[in-house]
């Protein structure tokens, strides 16, 4: 692999960890951010493809949350600069970064508990004259849009499967439900890009399969998706683009099958001495055991009936 | 021991000024804490702000009633700047604890005596009231019925009052219902969820701080009217008399301050001419009426503690929408 020039029809020239893309919409640059003597996130350079989908992997503790929330005004940067859509918004408050089309979803969701779902959901939206002190004490300046937001937010609320819930509390969904109402309500606004914090944390395997089927969907409409997951099947399923951090550091990148073979992306996952036999546990297949487990089970349970 | 004179007197406390004054300020905490999530335990000193800020000009410049309104609200639309600057872009035990020591400060710098010039020092300001008699509509007589007789200057001041906390209300009301209102019940909910959205929590804040803040004001001025301004009155209890209403009659409510506010005064009026009239009917032996006054305070507690336990939302709140708070 290290001989031949691999290239891939997002990237200019070859691929290989802080590539040029043929149309970014995120470039970063000499990003770093350390906590007391830690450098948490130190990205020389990189750019995230548009209207692709871009999986940030890497081993606990190597920066992506951070880099996630650097990226999004949620945190300040010790040095760097980066720009979306060609506008520089290093430093910029965390509100503006949403307001330019830079949407993100949480890692622990942050559902509004004592709003109603569709109350939500109507935070979510833009342009409501209400939200003003002044002009929301006068009904008839905000209605008409009030009645717009409204209308959207029950059409994604059924594209979501969430529409029978619109008057619950927030507080009374299930866990996979919030992560969907966080994600339909980062669609009120019309982003350009959607940045999705481990949108899989805490969801059951039932619900897994469709909230893959609507971030395919979000690519399909135009947007731009980069999320955080430890989930590698899923990195597999859906991503285009995968960009791997290491110790805070940008160290490998490319599509998802090549990338999971890649040397560094091993190194970084499994310890450079991964290959050292531990005995007894090379070649346990916890899928067999399993499934050997649930036999036993059941054949117990057929037994005393 | 006359129970008609002890239910004359808890009824009147029903309409009475102070009751009003109470009301307006617990509409102030049910904004800040209510609503926007911000903990405020500073009511006091917004209180004393608004009835400085209204006397000091009539004494010591003669201004007119309308300029000390005006200078009553300025002030604590100015303190509520100074206060969450600093504050709210910090959590909110920050603010708390800011609030409590800048209401202190308030309390101390009027009562000090290298201003009694212009505060009165420790004995505070009178006779200040006459420019508000002046502009009474009503005709002299005597108005009312029952526990709720009243002359024509008690009759202007409760009206005022009164007027002011239904206007307040309603201001309440429809800032919540809009999507204002919306913002701010999504600060309290989690600041960072609203912030990813495009929303400027700051400013909201700052906004429902200011409009509390002045709410407090207001009902300081009204606090004073009828009477004499005293520093000690500015007390922390006074806070957590107000935060006691608001929690009784139901925090995120349009109802509850006001409610909470008249069933604690005629609670407290009660409970001490109650005690007071079992004393002097030496049935109660064993303490004297100095006593009684703090017992009363006592039964209070013990009934807000009864309060939390049981009816943690209050008397008007959703207990659907308290028991989700985790």
């Amino acid at each position: 692999m290290s001989d031949t020039i691999v290239t891939h029809p997002l990237v200019v020239g070859e691929v290989g960890p802080g590539c040029k893309k043929v149309d970014p919409i995120v470039v970063a640059d000499n990003v770093t951010r350390t906590f007391g003597g830690l450098t948490a996130v130190d990205v020389a350079h990189v750019e995230i493809p548009r209207g692709a989908i871009t999986a940030l992997i890497g081993p606990n503790g190597a920066g992506k949350t951070t880099f996630f929330n650097l990226l999004t005004g949620f945190d300040k940067p010790n040095t760097g600069d980066w720009s979306f859509e060609g506008h520089s918004l290093a430093r910029v408050p965390a509100f503006r970064v949403a307001r330019k089309g830079m949407v993100r979803t949480f890692q622990l969701t942050k559902s509004l508990g004592r709003l109603s779902v569709l109350q939500n959901m109507l935070l979510g939206a833009t342009k409501q004259p209400g939200e003003n002190m002044f002009t929301a004490l006068v009904k008839p300046l905000w209605r008409k849009r009030e009645e717009e937001i409204t209308a959207k937010a029950e059409e994604l609320l059924a594209r979501f499967s969430l529409d029978a819930k619109s008057d619950d509390y927030a507080a009374s969904l299930s866990g996979g439900q919030r992560k969907l109402l966080e994600m339909a309500r980062a669609l009120m606004s019309d982003p350009v890009l959607v940045m999705l914090d481990e949108p899989m944390a805490g969801v059951n395997p039932a619900l897994t399969q469709s909230l893959l089927g609507h971030i395919k969907q979000l690519k399909e409409e135009g947007m731009s998706v980069l999320f955080v997951e430890h989930d590698m099947h899923m990195v597999r399923h859906i991503s285009d683009w995968v960009i791997v951090m290491a110790e805070g550091k940008v160290v490998a990148e490319g599509p998802p099958d090549t990338v999971m073979r890649d040397q560094a992306v091993i190194d970084a996952y499994l310890g450079a001495h991964h290959d050292t036999d531990l005995g007894e546990m090379t070649g346990a297949n916890p899928v067999v055991e399993a499934k050997e487990a649930a036999a036993k089970v059941a054949a117990k349970k057929e037994g005393t009936v | 021991m006359d129970w008609g004179q002890i239910f004359t007197n808890a009824a009147g406390e029903l309409l009475s000024p102070v009751t009003a004054a109470y009301a307006l300020a617990a509409i102030g905490i049910s904004v800040h804490f209510g609503y926007a999530g911000l903990l405020n335990f500073g009511q006091a000193g917004f209180m004393a702000i608004g009835a400085y800020a209204f006397v000091v000009p009539i004494l010591s410049f003669d201004a007119p009633l309308w300029l000390a309104f005006l200078s009553a609200i300025l002030a604590s639309v100015l303190f509520a700047f100074l206060l969450g600057v600093p504050t709210l872009r910090l959590r909110a035990d920050y603010l708390a604890i800011v609030t409590i020591a800048s209401a202190e400060i308030v309390r101390y710098v009027v009562s000090t005596t290298g201003l009694t010039a212009v505060t009165g020092g420790a004995t505070g300001l009178s006779g200040f009231n006459s420019g508000f008699t002046a502009i009474n509509p009503f005709p002299d007589g005597v108005y009312g019925f029952g526990p709720w007789t009243y002359t024509e200057n008690q009759l202007w001041i409760r009206v005022f009052g009164w007027s002011l906390v239904i206007l307040a209300s309603i201001l309440v009301f429809l800032l919540m219902r809009s999507p204002w209102g919306r913002v701010v019940k999504g600060i309290r909910e989690d600041e960072d969820a609203v912030r990813s959205l495009g929303k400027n929590i700051y400013a909201y804040k700052m906004q429902a701080l200011i409009l509390g803040g002045v709410l407090g004001s207001l009902a300081g001025v009204i606090y004073v009217l009828p009477r004499a301004v005293q520093p000690t009155n500015y007390g922390t209890t006074l806070t957590f008399f107000i935060w006691t209403m608001l929690l009784l009659g139901g925090a995120a409510t349009v109802f509850g301050p006001i409610i909470g506010a008249m069933i604690f005064a005629t609670l407290l009026t009660l409970s001490d001419s109650i005690l007071r009239g079992l004393i002097s009917a030496d049935i109660i032996t064993f303490i004297s009426g100095t006593q009684a006054g703090q017992i009363r305070f006592m039964i209070i507690g013990a009934v807000l503690m009864l309060l939390v336990i049981f009816r943690p939302q209050g008397i008007f709140g959703n207990k659907k929408e308290l028991s989700f708070n985790v």
